[in-house]
Formats: C-alpha cells, sequence, structure tokens
C-alpha cells in the first residue's frame, strides 16, 4: 500500500507543472489551442512568447498550457493561471472567448489579451491580424499557377475569421480568373492531422490541384506534396515540410505585439485595446515564394506592396454575395464592422455557407 | 486514380489505426484488464515508428520499434496495474497523459523533418488490376496486418485453448486461479498485445497515412477505438465493423462536402460517432450474446491468495 501511495504520490509531482512564482516579477500566462509543436498557429502564438521572454529576461516569467479544448476545459486551465499568479494572460484562439470574459470578471486584477474575439471588458484587450490580405495573395497566386482551375479549401468552423479568408481568397482568385472555383471542406476542427490529410486526399481526388487550409497542422501541405500537386503554408512557414510544394504561406507575427503588451503591464500603462494589424506593420507576413515563375511572383509581391502602402484593400467593391446581391459598390471598401462580422460568401463560391 | 479508387483508399486508411488499437484493447479487456492508455501508446507508437524509420531509413524498422514503444508502454502499466496493483483507470489516464507528454518531448527533435513512407505491397499482375488491384493488392503491410490480426483474435478468442484461458481470466479471474492458471501472467501477454497493436496504429499514422512526425497527431483516434471496443461488446467482428463503418463516415463526410451536397458540416462531423454507435448497439441486440462477451472482472484488480 505504501509502495502505491508513494508512486501516486511521485506521479502527481510529476504531472504538476513547475509554477514557483518570482516576487515583482510579471507572470505572463499563455493559453494554447494546439501543441506548440504544430508548427502553425500555436507554434507562432509561442514564438511570440519567446519574444517576451527574450525581450525582459529576469522581469518576466511565462508559462504556457497547451492543448486546452475550446469550451470548459478552457475556463478551468485560465482560471488555474490567474489564480497562480499570472499578471497578464494570453488566450490564443476564438474558442476562449466566453472562459476568458468570465475568469476577467473574476479576477478585475489580471490583464487579459484574446486573440481573434470581439468581447472586451476594462480588463480583456483582444486582438488579431488581418490574415485576409495574406489570403487575396494567395488566392490570385492560386488563379495564376492552377491547371484545373480549382482550389481545395480546408476550413475549420464556420466563424467570420474563416468565412473571411474564404471570400478573400476568391477574391484575389477572381481578380485574376473569373471563373476560379473553390471547393470548401469543413473538418470541424482546428488540429487533427489525420483528418486534415484526409480532407486534402478527397479534394484532390475531387479535381483540386492547389490545396490551401485554415487548420492548424502541417499534413494538408505534405499530403498536396506527396500527391504531386502545390499548396500554401498556414499561420507559420511550412517550407521544411513541403520544399518542392509550398508557394508561400501567411506567417501570422505576433511577437512585436506581445513584447509591446508585456511592457505595458510592466510600466503599468496596460489599457484594454482592440487592435486589428494587418501588413503594413507586418503582424501578416508572406513567406518567401517558391516553386513559382518569375512573372507570379512579381504579382505577388505587387499585391503585397499595394495592400501594406494602404493603397488596395482586399474587400474592394463591387463585391457580390453568393445570392447577388451586391454588398458593396465601386470605389468603396468593406468596413471592419461587417468584416468581423462576414457570414456571407462571396459571388462564385459553390459551398453553402454553414449557419 | 480514380474518384471510388481514392475513396475506398481513403476508407481503409482511415479505418486501419482505429481497428489495430480495437482490436488490441479488446484482448486486454476480455482478459480483465481497462487500459485507458490506448491513446498514449498508440502517440508513442507514432514518435517510435518515426524515429527509428527516420534514423535506419528503413520503414520496416520503424514498424518494428512502433510496435516495440507500444510494448513498452503497456508493459508499464501491466507492472503498475497487475504487479503493484494500482487503480487500472487512473493508471491507464496517467499513461496517456504520460506519453502524449513524452511523445512530445522525444519528438522535438524530429518535428518537420520528412518522414519515411511505408510502402505499398506490389503483387505482380494482382496489383495492376483497375481498382482491385490498388485496395485489395496495393496496401501496406500494416493495413494487411490488421485484417490479419483481427481475424487471428477472432479464431483465438472463440476457439482455442488459450482463447478460452484469456476470456476465463476475464470472466471470473479467481476461479481461472483456482484452475490453476497464472492469472497475472495471462493479464500480462494481454496487455502486451494491446500495446503492440496500438503501437502498430500509431506507427500507421506516422509511417504511412500521414508519413511525418506531428505532436498529438493521435488527435483522440486511442479514445475512439476504446468506445469501438466497448459498443462492439468485446466481439472482434463487430470491432472490424465499427471501425470500418467509421472510417466510411468519416470519409465520406468530407467527400459530400467536396461534391457541394448540402449537410450542415457540424452535422457531417458527428455523424461517424452516431451512425457508429448506433449500428453496433443494433448489431448487438442480442442481451445474452453481449451477457456472455461482457468480461465480468473487466477492471478489477486481482491479488493472488497467499
Amino acid at each position: 500500500m505504501t509502495k502505491r501511495f508513494a508512486f501516486a504520490a511521485g506521479l502527481a509531482l510529476a504531472l504538476m507543472s513547475a509554477t514557483a512564482s518570482g516576487a515583482d516579477k510579471l507572470k505572463v500566462g499563455f493559453i494554447y489551442v494546439g501543441p506548440i509543436g504544430d508548427h502553425g498557429w500555436t507554434y507562432q502564438h509561442d514564438v511570440g512568447r519567446l519574444a517576451i521572454e527574450e525581450e525582459f529576461g529576469d522581469q518576466v516569467e511565462t508559462v504556457y498550457v497547451e492543448n486546452i479544448a475550446e469550451g470548459p476545459d478552457a475556463e478551468r486551465a485560465i482560471t488555474r493561471l490567474a489564480r497562480d499568479g499570472a499578471g497578464l494572460i494570453f488566450t490564443t484562439s476564438f474558442g476562449f472567448m466566453d472562459p476568458t470574459i468570465k475568469v476577467a470578471e473574476r479576477f478585475p486584477d489580471v490583464k487579459f489579451e484574446h486573440a481573434t474575439g470581439y468581447k472586451r471588458a476594462d480588463n480583456v484587450s483582444t486582438y488579431s491580424a488581418r490574415f485576409y490580405e495574406g489570403r487575396y495573395v494567395i488566392g490570385q497566386i492560386a488563379a495564376r499557377v492552377s491547371k484545373s482551375g480549382v482550389a481545395g479549401y480546408i476550413a475549420s468552423f464556420p466563424i467570420p475569421e474563416v468565412v473571411r479568408g474564404i471570400n478573400a481568397f476568391m477574391l484575389g482568385a477572381q481578380s485574376i480568373n473569373p471563373d476560379f472555383k473553390v471547393k470548401v471542406v469543413w473538418v470541424s476542427t482546428w488540429f487533427d492531422p489525420g483528418k486534415e490529410a484526409d480532407a486534402a486526399k478527397v479534394l484532390i481526388g475531387q479535381g483540386a490541384d492547389i490545396i490551401t487550409q485554415h487548420t492548424d497542422s502541417t499534413a494538408p501541405l505534405q499530403i498536396a506534396a506527396d500527391l504531386g500537386v502545390v499548396g500554401f503554408g498556414q499561420a507559420s512557414d511550412m517550407i521544411a515540410f513541403a520544399p518542392d510544394s509550398q508557394l508561400t504561406a501567411i506567417i501570422d507575427n505576433w511577437a512585436p505585439y506581445y513584447v509591446a503588451r508585456a511592457k505595458a503591464a510592466l510600466d503599468g500603462t496596460w489599457e484594454s485595446v482592440d487592435v486589428w494589424d494587418g501588413m503594413a506593420p507586418g503582424m501578416v507576413e508572406m513567406a518567401p515564394y517558391t516553386n513559382l515563375p518569375d512573372d507570379v511572383v512579381a504579382m505577388a509581391k505587387e499585391t503585397e506592396a499595394r495592400i501594406t502602402s494602404g493603397e488596395f484593400h482586399p474587400f474592394s467593391g463591387p463585391i457580390y454575395k453568393q445570392d447577388g446581391t451586391m454588398a458593396i459598390g465601386e470605389g468603396e471598401v468593406l468596413d471592419d464592422g461587417t468584416l468581423l462580422g462576414m457570414n456571407w460568401y462571396v459571388q462564385g463560391i459553390d459551398d453553402k455557407l454553414p449557419q | 486514380m480514380t474518384g471510388l479508387e481514392a475513396i475506398l483508399m481513403t476508407i481503409i486508411a482511415a479505418a486501419t489505426p482505429l481497428l489495430l488499437a480495437a482490436i488490441g484493447e479488446l484482448v486486454a479487456e476480455r482478459s480483465g484488464v481497462l487500459n485507458l492508455g490506448v491513446e498514449g501508446m498508440m502517440i508513442m507508437g507514432a514518435i517510435g515508428g518515426f524515429a527509428a524509420a527516420y534514423v535506419s531509413g528503413s520503414a520496416m524498422l520503424g514498424v518494428a520499434a512502433a510496435v516495440g514503444a507500444g510494448v513498452g508502454m503497456s508493459l508499464l502499466f501491466a507492472f503498475l496495474t497487475q504487479t503493484l496493483v494500482s487503480n487500472q483507470v487512473a493508471t491507464g489516464l496517467a499513461l496517456t497523459l504520460f506519453g502524449l507528454g513524452l511523445s512530445g518531448l522525444i519528438g522535438e527533435a524530429f518535428t518537420g523533418l520528412p518522414g519515411v513512407k511505408l510502402p505499398p505491397v506490389h503483387v505482380p499482375g494482382l496489383s495492376d488490376l483497375p481498382l482491385v488491384g490498388p485496395v485489395l493488392f496495393g496496401q501496406d503491410v500494416i493495413v494487411y496486418a490488421s485484417v490479419a490480426l483481427t481475424a487471428l483474435v477472432a479464431w483465438v478468442l472463440a476457439r482455442t485453448r488459450i482463447g478460452l484461458v484469456i476470456r476465463a481470466t476475464g470472466g471470473n479471474h479467481h476461479s481461472a486461479h483456482a484452475l490453476g492458471y497464472n492469472v497475472i501472467a495471462v493479464r500480462y501477454a494481454c496487455i502486451a498485445f494491446g500495446g503492440a497493436t496500438a503501437g502498430l496504429a500509431g506507427g500507421y499514422l506516422s509511417l504511412a497515412y500521414t508519413p511525418q512526425w506531428i505532436e498529438n497527431m493521435t488527435a483522440g483516434r486511442g479514445w475512439i477505438a476504446l468506445a469501438l471496443v466497448v459498443f462492439s461488446t468485446w466481439a472482434p467482428r463487430r470491432v472490424a465493423v465499427g471501425a470500418y463503418l467509421f472510417g466510411t463516415v468519416w470519409i465520406m463526410g468530407l467527400y459530400v462536402q467536396g461534391v457541394g451536397i448540402d449537410i450542415a458540416p457540424q452535422l457531417l462531423a458527428s455523424l461517424p460517432y452516431l451512425i457508429t454507435i448506433a449500428a453496433l448497439v443494433a448489431l448487438s441486440g442480442n442481451r445474452l450474446l453481449t451477457k456472455v462477451n461482457t468480461p465480468a472482472c473487466l477492471g478489477q484488480p486481482f491479488v493472488p491468495d497467499r
């Protein structure tokens, strides 16, 4: 019996993460939806965490919890970080929105930063990146290099963030080839390499010769490489996984924002903000263009430059909704409110948007 | 590749890891051991297989290492639950957490590296036939192993003396002990078999399904396998039906979206679970048979009298 007890105690100790807290240090907590080894979404957030450590050294201590499911589990994990003395907590997935708000009510002195959501409070900021700017660029590339004129799009959940990405991709593609087709498959998960791979196989089997994804693993790109088609990295540069098939990748560069927010918390100047940055301040970056003809690279770079300079907005009118009604007329651009709540497809997408 | 062929190939790929993990767990459970560590053993098989194949360059060595990693994990479980008589449920859960963590740690060095793909078998003549060639004669060895192991388990459990001893151990360990069988040894062997197939299932993921190492790449398949065993009421044939049905509905859910059939994807994502459970419950309609198959000592610790 004692032996068993000793083992159980040992196991419990081993399972507990080291959470010794130093005095006067700012403890910065991170909640991740996937593993930091996904080399996609979560990996990039962790790059931001490491940037904070790099920048502030002994003044900060960072902790992270990975693989937290969106839902009740998240509330537990966030509460635990807050209770363990974290002064600033980044919750890095859309589904952590309500749990973040709930926990923030109970810990008014803790500052929260929620990624990609829209609910704020005095101690809850939201931040997101205008990934759609990158999506427009890869849509243009897709239309230029696809021979079948069909792209396969692996989507996670029908939230505005994802719908906006599909629309931006389609608008980019249509600017090159008005008849371009996008096949959308919803896999109802952010991270399941096997299922993402299955979706890629199915899409390629149905004639897509270019694959793009709004899920977190590298599997779809690798399947594309395996089956001899091309694709795009998602959230992070995935060139190592598909050196002959990645055309570019949309990189989420959170590090500058994370460092700035940690600094504000250290200085006592932290305020609840709503940040939505794109290519201009470098929150969205394109990975080097590879496996592409020079003229396509030139086109992509030009679009990138025009978006960065503010000369061009991917959601510039005229834009028609799927049902043929006009969303916005010539010479105007969709406002941020519409973009943030986007729950309709642009014309030309075959899929019916799940409600 | 024709459309139908592509679909069938993907279904087989989706069903194989489930079938493998489930058939091994079935044997362990028939001997009276509930091992909730399938996911942990599977992920260790995935990293073990990937690492060995990457270092040696041989996919077959990777397969062997995957099995070895699964067995190693299962022996740890066996030692804790059978020798030290720890709680099986808690130990199994810990094994899953341990496996996920340890595989992430080992996998750190292997993330982003090109994997070694297990080549499909090529039978001259047969593999080149249209449709049936690739589907029946062009799979890799793990797929054939999954089918062979399922048949073997069904036969051994139902028709052989070994199967009788395993079932006796799971049905009433005191009687089995009184008859002179070494209950602990039988359970050690069954747990190890479960570890071997779970490891092989993991190896299939990292060597054939998506030949790469991705942290947490099992993504809950171990839990689905566990559920399959219970809902199939511990019958090997039904486990096979369940695994393939699950794989079929899973792939068709993706397929119908691609061709533009309008069904809510949220529903499609839940259908594999719903249909498989419904079908297995319907198949298991015979109450008496279910009762006979259910290992009465499942999850109960056994301490031999001194």
